[in-house]
């Protein structure tokens, strides 16, 4: 949906507007948010973010039925790609400086999945996001 | 349409990949996003299951206009109690599993939410064969 245009949002009350805007962000304010570095996929700053998941069980992310997710992890390998691309999950923080190798972000690439580094920890990154109106799955 | 993949035990980089495949096969067919989700989810499951404890395997993916059968088939220690492996949290994986992010005892059971119908057979000393089948189309029964 077009921030601006369309009849039917012209039509909608400011306070409704802005409380819709407040739970969606596009990646590229995420990434400022978190002060996160954007490892590939620059294309995709303007994909819009509604919910979000922490985790380093990739059997647990798996089990998220949600698609279109960013997912928060301290885990870099390329099995953590692998998952995110079966989980149509479009986005995800490594945590704590994670060393995320060449390997890992051609995979991301190829795949079509934002990464980023950032150097906060999974769980300043998750009450940065949820503060900033990012919904959870559970 | 028919594909084979050939998986190696312990082979962690290249895990991932059959699944991986088989996904942009079915967005090929224009299958609806959602029936993809859950063919991949389980068929990595399966395919990490058999990279973590077998020692190879082979995935068999058949295609039709409205079906889709998986079979893997592994050479392994087996499965000794098919049972106690669908317990959630039950597990025999290695330490190197569990540092890839699996382990977790979650695999099989979360391979049986996703798959239209799913299959286990086990052979203690020789291997195990999983099938999954699922409809492509939504309201194909």
């Amino acid at each position: 949906m077009n921030r601006e245009n369309g009849r039917l949002w012209k039509n909608f009350p400011e306070s409704l507007k802005r409380s819709y805007w407040n739970q969606v962000k596009k990646i590229r304010e995420i990434s400022e948010i978190i002060e996160g570095k954007v490892l590939c996929c620059q294309n995709m700053l303007d994909h819009n973010i509604e919910h979000a998941f922490a985790s380093d069980l990739m059997s647990d992310v798996l089990t998220v039925e949600k698609s279109n997710l960013l997912l928060i992890t301290g885990l870099a390998n390329t099995q953590t790609i692998r998952t995110a691309e079966m989980s149509d999950i479009s986005c995800i923080i490594f945590a704590r400086n994670k060393k995320v190798g060449s390997e890992i972000v051609s995979l991301a690439e190829e795949t079509g999945i934002i990464i980023m580094e950032s150097s906060f920890s999974v769980f300043r990154i998750s009450g940065e996001l949820y503060k900033a109106g990012i919904k959870p799955v559970f | 349409m028919q594909f084979k993949y050939k998986l190696e035990g312990g082979d962690f980089t290249n895990a991932g990949n059959a699944s991986s495949a088989v996904k942009k096969i079915l967005r090929q067919l224009n299958v609806d996003s959602a029936i993809i989700k859950r063919i991949v989810v389980a068929l990595y499951e399966a395919e990490v299951n058999i990279v973590a404890h077998a020692y190879s395997g082979i995935i068999d993916v058949n295609i039709d206009e409205n079906k889709l059968y998986i079979c893997l088939e592994d050479k392994g220690p087996g499965i000794p109690d098919i049972e106690k492996a669908m317990e959630e949290g039950y597990s025999t994986a290695s330490s190197k599993v569990r540092e890839m992010g699996f382990g977790a005892g979650m695999g099989l059971a979360n391979i049986k939410r996703n798959a239209d119908r799913f299959l286990i057979s086990s052979e203690t000393g020789k291997g195990t064969k999983v099938e999954l089948f699922h409809n492509l189309k939504q309201n194909a029964e």
